[in-house]
């Protein structure tokens, strides 16, 4: 007879389905990184002159912090040193499409098994699509349709082209390369990502998403994400990771910034699933990504939802600092962590400005061996008056050799500020289970809605189609772990 | 009775953590009837449960169990759920963030399907709620709230009986319901499980007192002391029962009254 424990392994034992590789002729780089690396990336994009300046000058700051032994280790992970001559720090697909009707049909197929269509007649007609493969975007559909309101929508190499004042006016503007080591890494060798310009007063008329897919292998990926929210618009923009199962650990160090000017709003919606290594901990993505967003506005918003089910380890922490008065910052978080897997991720909000908002909902599931790791800060500057946050951190448990950690830091230099914080850890009992059992329902349907009922409020935060797809993953990222 | 029992236990004995706590039942209920399991603290009467609805930290060591005919001991607990097994649980746990309609609505439908039924929609289910939920006085509130969460004690039992008057089962088992009732409570549970009586189904209460038997007429009577049924009879040996106190059973077996 199955017992409890049982079931909660089988569960979190099941296997992980976007493992394949795609056989595609690439143009890689050899292994290694140096100045020459970051030279041949600029003129592989054919960049501007100021573009690899901005990329050496990020190299030589990070190569200073290796040097000094700077890379962060404060995280509540274990990996062992990543040596980073042997990574590959560029790898595209040899045949370029011109246009959608020109996608290798090897790449279309990828995606067709991932469940993202590129063609724009397709049932996720609400939804623009860019896809980035390895090193480079490949495909970017509705872009005609959102030009005519004026939003561009494209990839960041198409960007650099097309609107170099754009770029060159927010690229570092919230994260400066200086800002951490990994985002240090990233300025200096990212080689796309996406790019959103929404114009004033416009409204975006669809769900705007970059689906990544790493393929390649002993490749990172390091793409950079810039959206900029003009004054009065608002955009709705997801994002959606996969890789291939390897033995190898790949790392993936990428940058989102994110501008918020007079009363805009972005929403950023994340499912991450990248591969999350097998149930000894061999292989997975290392995601160590830097995610920031600026209200510089009055009145502007940005919203982070975020289900992180894969990954070997998170390293994450999408944060807002809220500079124009009355602005709001959001953080929905669910991060699910099983077999070896570690995460540790939050936030941070950073209040500057008057009667400015936050508020963080993050839920962290452990089973198997998973770690994970909430770590949030919430920072009340002086002259944030009526600065309010509201803080809710809860954990749940399968089984009971997973762990549960969490570190709120909070400083607050404004004595008109109100903060709240609330956390709990609990975890799904055999009582539970049997009494869900005895009514009918199979112990992987119980967990599972036990799971989605501790997610509620993120997942309820999420597009309709993602959280349908979100709910899903969830219960088979689970599948098969109890105690 | 010329039927075949719906419960037949024989023999049956149950460790739990190396200690025997059931020492050999025997049991046989047919559909229509109702049974009273009674006794003192201790004596076995949940784990008589439990075991029949499969909780899996009971040991068999020997004996076996034929729900309808059939072996019931290897089925897992939702097996025997979906075959028409209810528990009603004397310790119902709450379950947070699952609200108690979306539940319901999944267990029902799971029943459902296994009896070749089509499952119901929000609507029709909806609709099934309410007519079942004014039966046993059950607040509208409670549904919307999460599984059995912030439930007081009296809650609780109601909303057990709640549910097994929406998921029809032809085995019924009543883990001590009736304790920690207030009198309207109790007569709300018993309104329920009267409305439940059916020559095709049959009840098996398990009390620690007679007083749900004053709402209740039990067919058959038993009282379980020490992990064995010691003796059965109509419902006149639960107001025995009521007037004399276990010591009494005690004497008769052990032959000694004691202190």
């Amino acid at each position: 007879m199955a017992t409890p424990t049982n079931i909660i392994e089988e569960l979190v034992n099941r296997e992980y389905r976007y493992g394949f590789v795609t056989p595609v002729e690439e143009e890689v780089f050899p292994p290694g990184l140096n100045e020459d690396i970051i030279r041949m990336i600029s003129a592989k994009k054919n960049e501007p002159e100021w573009l690899l300046e901005w990329r050496l000058r990020a190299y030589r700051h990070w190569a200073k912090l290796v040097e000094e032994g700077a890379e962060p280790r404060w995280a509540n992970v274990t990996y062992p040193p990543i040596d980073y001559q042997a990574i590959r720090y560029y790898a595209a697909p040899k045949r370029r499409p011109r246009s959608l009707d020109e996608v290798d049909p090897e790449i279309r197929r990828t995606y067709e098994r991932l469940g993202i269509p590129l063609e724009e007649q397709e049932r996720l007609a609400g939804v623009a699509v860019d896809a980035v493969f390895d090193s480079v975007s490949v495909a970017t559909t509705f872009r005609q349709k959102l030009a005519e309101l004026g939003i561009i929508f494209c990839s960041f190499s198409e960007a650099v082209q097309e609107h170099p004042e754009l770029v060159r006016r927010w690229l570092g503007s919230v994260v400066p390369y200086t800002d951490n080591f990994f985002a240090a890494l990233n300025s200096a060798v990212f080689s796309d990502g996406s790019f959103v310009y929404v114009p004033k007063g416009v409204r975006c008329p669809m769900e705007l998403s970059t689906y990544f897919r790493i393929n390649a292998s002993q490749t990172g990926q390091f793409e950079r994400t810039l959206i900029i929210a003009d004054e009065g618009s608002y955009v709705s923009y997801l994002e959606g990771c996969t890789a291939p199962m390897r033995d190898e650990n790949q790392l993936h160090a990428a940058v989102v910034e994110l501008i918020a000017l007079d009363n805009a709003t972005i929403k950023y919606s994340t499912v991450q699933n990248w591969y999350p290594g097998d149930r000894q901990g061999r292989g997975g993505i290392y995601n160590f990504v830097t995610k920031r967003g600026k209200c510089l506005g009055r009145n502007s918003k940005i919203s982070w939802t975020q289900v992180e089910v894969g990954s070997a380890i998170t390293w994450k922490y999408p944060s807002c600092i809220l500079i124009g008065d009355n602005s709001v910052g959001e953080f929905y978080s669910v991060a699910v962590t099983n077999h070896r897997q570690q995460a540790d991720t939050g936030t941070k909000m950073i209040h500057i400005g008057k009667n400015t908002r936050s508020t963080i909902i993050s839920k962290g599931i452990s089973a198997g061996y998973g770690q994970n790791t909430y770590r949030g800060m919430v920072k009340i500057l002086k002259g944030a008056t009526g600065a309010r946050n509201y803080s809710q951190c809860d954990s749940l448990l399968l089984g009971d050799k997973c762990g549960a950690h969490t570190f709120p830091y909070i400083e607050v230099h404004e004595p008109t500020a109100q903060l709240e914080h609330e956390a709990t850890t609990s975890k799904i009992s055999e009582e539970q289970l049997f009494y869900c059992r005895q009514r009918g329902l199979s112990a992987e349907d119980a967990i599972s809605m036990i799971v989605n009922g501790f997610c509620k409020e993120v997942l309820r935060e999420l597009p309709m189609e993602f959280a349908v797809e979100a709910q899903k993953l969830l219960g088979i990222s689970l599948e098969g772990s109890i105690g | 009775m010329s039927q075949r029992p719906l419960l037949e236990i024989r023999n049956l004995r149950v460790r739990v953590n190396g200690q025997e706590i059931l020492k050999g039942i025997t049991l046989a209920v047919y559909p229509g009837e109702v049974h009273s399991i009674m006794g003192p603290n201790g004596s076995g009467k949940s784990t008589l449960a439990q075991v029949l609805a499969g909780r899996e930290v009971y040991e068999i060591v020997e004996g076996e169990v034929l729900y309808d005919g059939e072996d019931l001991l290897p089925m897992p607990p939702e097996e025997r759920a979906r075959r028409g097994i209810f528990l009603a649980f004397q310790y119902p746990v709450e379950i947070p963030g699952v609200s108690n309609l979306y539940f319901l609505k999944a267990a029902v439908n799971t029943l459902r399907k296994q009896r070749g039924l089509p499952e119901l929609d929000a609507m029709e289910f909806l609709a099934l709620v309410r007519e079942k939920a004014k039966l046993v006085e059950l607040d509208e509130n409670l549904l919307q709230r999460a599984v059995n969460d912030g439930f007081s004690g009296g809650e609780k039992k109601r909303n057990e009986i709640f549910q097994m008057t929406l998921l029809e089962p032809r085995l019924a088992i009543l883990d001590e319901t009736d304790s920690g009732l207030d009198i309207d409570a109790l007569r709300v549970v018993a309104q329920g499980i009267n409305a439940l009586r059916h020559p095709d189904r049959a009840i098996v209460l398990i009390t620690h007192y007679q007083r749900l038997l004053n709402y209740v007429t039990p067919d058959v009577v038993h009282v379980l002391y020490d992990g064995r049924i010691v003796k059965s009879g109509g419902k006149e040996l639960a107001l025995e029962l009521e007037e004399k106190g276990y010591g009494w059973i005690a004497e008769e077996i052990i032959g000694s009254p004691r202190s």
